[in-house]
């Protein structure tokens, strides 16, 4: 570890792309290619009339490798807009997990319980398994799946990061 | 009344002819017959066949860095593209305009492992700036204009389009390049004129100022070189280039200290070093300029100008950041020099100290044995080539620093080099595309065996096409830049980088109907140098020097500026300051 690693930062950055093929390719070739960090990456759609979508990734590094990230970013020819939301004020982060649990008698019903303080919705369900449905930021869901795992959690989906800054300001 | 319809090839040729691209490097094969066909039927555009893929974008590249307009390359699928990979890199980290097409198996086959089909988008992704697979041949005319766009605006480089064999065949409609507007595409040019204005305040108060110019300058075609120049000129700082950057500013003029870098002048790598102001224009602080990062110019305040913001706070954090196209913005800061009556402080102690380092004329070698000197052999090319327009080509390896250091260049666009990736190979194949530009001019390849051998296919095409190309062979009978660093790092193991085994050159010249020369000492460089100039058609002058000789001055991998290694061989050179290490 060098004297640099200490100043790694999480950065969520939200992107505006044209929805063309090879787009996430040459994203996620920048990111592979350069050697930076991709903790979550999401990619949907976001207006069809314009046929843009957005991405979302959330990376770490030194405040000069982020700077170069956005740059890199930018530079990528059907890339419209990179905003790096940690910077640009308050934000709102969310990510959706399914998480089943298999199990019986009182692990079943403690996963309910964990599962209700949780405010996570049952979107299946079995004799023998739950699958659960919950929103939040990454620590709630981590928190949730970590609950779970002595109950008998067998399986997690994780959407992750979708994020949007708050106020009226849009991308 | 019906829009007319014209095929992908047609559309492909009125593309190029609204663009105005006169000629194409290529090679045909299977999916791009109907694209060849087409091109049999007209008279305009000019095809040049090179003898392999990647010959044809070297030339492509040549052809651009002479010209300033992007050069152009056809290429067939599968192996065709594949072999393409090497100058688009090259182009690439270079910042050069290419445009390059490949044709592709037909849409309904692709994924399927067809014949001669590779993923030629997935493949060249990271090897240009950008790149499109083309299915509707609707689409064909904006994507292909809009490859030129990309290519020439902004950072130029080079932009694959990969052709489908149906989408050639089929018919669709045409567009013209008025109509093509890229939304997500718009790079800014003009300098923010209050940085620019900080910036000028700053170079004002310099006592020890140093401009360090690149490729960028060049890239923003002559007008740029020509700000340069004044801006120099005004202010009376002394100017530094990269190799890229070489001819921006003319090599004759007194400002001039060299060029700078892991093989730059002892004057240009101490002013770095010790210079409080630094102006970088179109440069990237690449790390065979600056060393060791932390022993980098530690107390200059850093102006960057580049077009490009991420080549800004890459490697070096800088105190100003102009993006912007390097013409406009050093026009801009001549006008904020001249109206804001910037004078520069005295800068007389400053030069004093230059010219104090200039006395260690750094570039002198011992020259009295047996064995020719390269350095003696381009300087003595110099002298028969200084009045003349010259543009000169070179490999990659220890005859490319000595081009480097030894040929003067005057003007930009002359020196063609392959700079970011050190493409072993480029100089032949990037001669061609600069002697079909300019078939008047002389056209110089400076090369040494090992890379020639590279591409040496393209000697036929030199014969095709009658170029007038004169290939100097600087044969020391081994990979030289890599034997130096085993002499210097590595105990004298020279593992694998002697060539045992060449042709008989001259031979090989007439083989392939070219003039062949030969000489092996110090006596017969001269008049071989005025038969090559002389002749009027291709000449292949191979001269035997001495192998031992090595590059130098040299800032080894990982050091700083002022701890150059000098030549052995001047003995004046001997009482050097604290700042130098003898080799
Ligand atoms: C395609 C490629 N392969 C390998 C290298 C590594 N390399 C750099 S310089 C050099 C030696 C070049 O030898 P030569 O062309 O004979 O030039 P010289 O140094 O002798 O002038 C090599 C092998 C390279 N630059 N390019
Ligand atoms: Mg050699």
């Amino acid at each position: 570890m060098t004297a640099a690693d200490e100043n790694i930062q999480f950065h969520t950055i939200a992107i505006l792309v044209n929805n063309e093929p090879g787009v996430l390719a040459r994203v996620i070739g920048l990111f592979s290619g350069r050697g930076y960090n991709i903790e979550s990456l999401t990619v949907a759609e976001v207006k069809h009339s314009e046929n843009l979508s957005r991405i979302t990734i959330v990376t770490s590094g030194t405040p000069m490798i982020i700077e170069q990230i956005k740059a890199q970013l930018e530079r990528l020819v059907p890339v419209h807009r990179v905003s790096d939301l940690t910077v640009e004020g308050p934000f709102v982060k969310r990510e959706l997990a399914l998480v089943k649990v298999r199990g019986s008698g009182e692990n079943r019903v403690e996963s309910l319980r964990i599962a209700d303080i949780f405010r996570a919705r049952v979107v299946d369900s079995t004799n023998s398994s739950f699958v659960f449905e919950i929103v939040g930021d990454t620590g709630k869901l981590d928190a949730f799946v970590n609950l779970m795992a002595p109950l008998g959690l067998v399986d997690v989906a994780r959407t992750g990061v979708a994020a949007i800054a708050r106020g009226a300001a849009a991308l | 009344m019906a829009i007319k319809k014209l095929t992908g090839a047609e559309i492909f040729l009125r593309v190029l002819k609204d663009q105005g691209v006169d000629v194409v490097f290529g090679y045909p094969g299977g999916v791009t017959l109907s694209l060849y066909d087409e091109i049999y039927k007209q008279n305009r555009l000019r095809h040049v066949l090179t003898r392999h893929e990647q010959a044809a974008v070297h030339a492509a590249e040549g052809y651009a860095r002479s010209t300033g307009k992007p050069g152009v390359v056809l290429v067939t699928s599968g192996p065709g593209a594949t072999n393409t990979v090497t100058g688009l890199a090259d182009a690439l980290m270079d910042s050069i305009p290419v445009v390059c097409i490949a044709g592709q198996v037909p849409t309904a086959l692709i994924g399927n492992d067809a014949f001669q089909e590779a993923d030629t988008t997935g493949i060249t992704r990271s090897c240009t700036k950008h790149n499109n697979l083309v299915k509707d041949v609707d689409h064909l005319a904006r994507v292909l204009h809009e490859a030129f766009y990309i290519a020439t605006h902004g950072r130029p480089g080079p932009v694959m389009v990969d052709l489908p064999k149906d989408v050639i065949n089929a018919r669709g409609v045409y567009v013209g390049p008025d109509k093509v507007r890229i939304k997500s595409y718009q790079p800014r040019v003009e300098g923010d004129i209050g940085l620019i204005n900080r910036a000028v305040k700053l170079m004002a108060k310099a006592k020890q100022p140093i401009i360090y110019a690149g490729g960028g300058v060049i890239n923003a075609g002559p007008a740029a070189s020509a700000c340069l120049e004044q801006l120099v000129h005004a202010t009376g700082f002394p100017c530094t280039l990269t190799l890229m950057g070489l001819g921006a500013f003319p090599a004759s003029d007194k400002h001039f200290l060299g060029m700078l870098g892991m093989h730059g002048t002892y004057e240009a790598n101490l002013a770095m070093h010790h210079c409080d102001v630094m102006l970088n224009v179109g440069a990237r602080f690449d790390d065979r300029v600056t060393g060791k990062l932390d022993g980098f110019a530690p107390k200059a305040k850093k102006i960057h100008v580049d077009i490009d913001p991420s080549s800004i706070n890459k490697n070096v954090l800088v105190d100003i950041a102009i993006v912007g196209d390097a013409g406009r913005v050093l026009e801009d800061m001549v006008k904020a020099w001249k109206s804001t009556q910037a004078k520069a402080k005295a800068l007389k102690s400053w030069w004093r100290k230059i010219d104090g380092w200039r006395a260690k004329k750094c570039l002198s070698y011992g020259n009295n044995g047996k064995l020719v000197k390269p350095q003696y052999i381009l300087q003595r090319l110099q002298a028969e080539i200084k009045d003349r327009d010259v543009y000169v080509t070179t490999d990659v390896g220890q005859h490319q620093m000595w081009t480097a250091q030894y040929i003067h260049f005057e003007k930009p666009n002359r020196l063609m080099t392959s700079g970011g990736l050190g493409t072993m190979g480029y100089g032949l194949p990037a001669a061609v595309g600069v002697q079909i530009a300019h078939p008047e001019a002389l056209v110089v390849v400076v090369t040494s065996e090992g890379s020639l051998q590279m591409n040496l296919q393209e000697l036929a095409t030199v014969d095709q096409y009658r170029l007038p190309i004169k290939i100097l062979v600087l044969n020391n009978g081994y990979m030289g830049m890599v034997r130096q660093w085993q002499e210097l790092f590595y105990g004298k193991r020279y593992s694998e980088s002697r060539y045992q085994g060449e042709p008989d050159f001259v031979k090989l010249a007439e083989a392939y109907g070219i003039m062949g020369l030969q000489a092996e000492r110090p006596d017969q460089v001269d008049g071989l140098i005025k038969k090559m100039l002389a002749h009027d058609g291709a000449v292949l002058a191979n001269l035997r020097i001495d192998p031992t000789e090595n590059v130098f001055p040299m800032i080894a991998a990982g050091a700083s500026h002022h701890e150059m290694i000098l030549g052995p061989k001047e003995p004046d050179l001997a009482e050097t300051g604290e700042d130098v290490v003898l080799a």
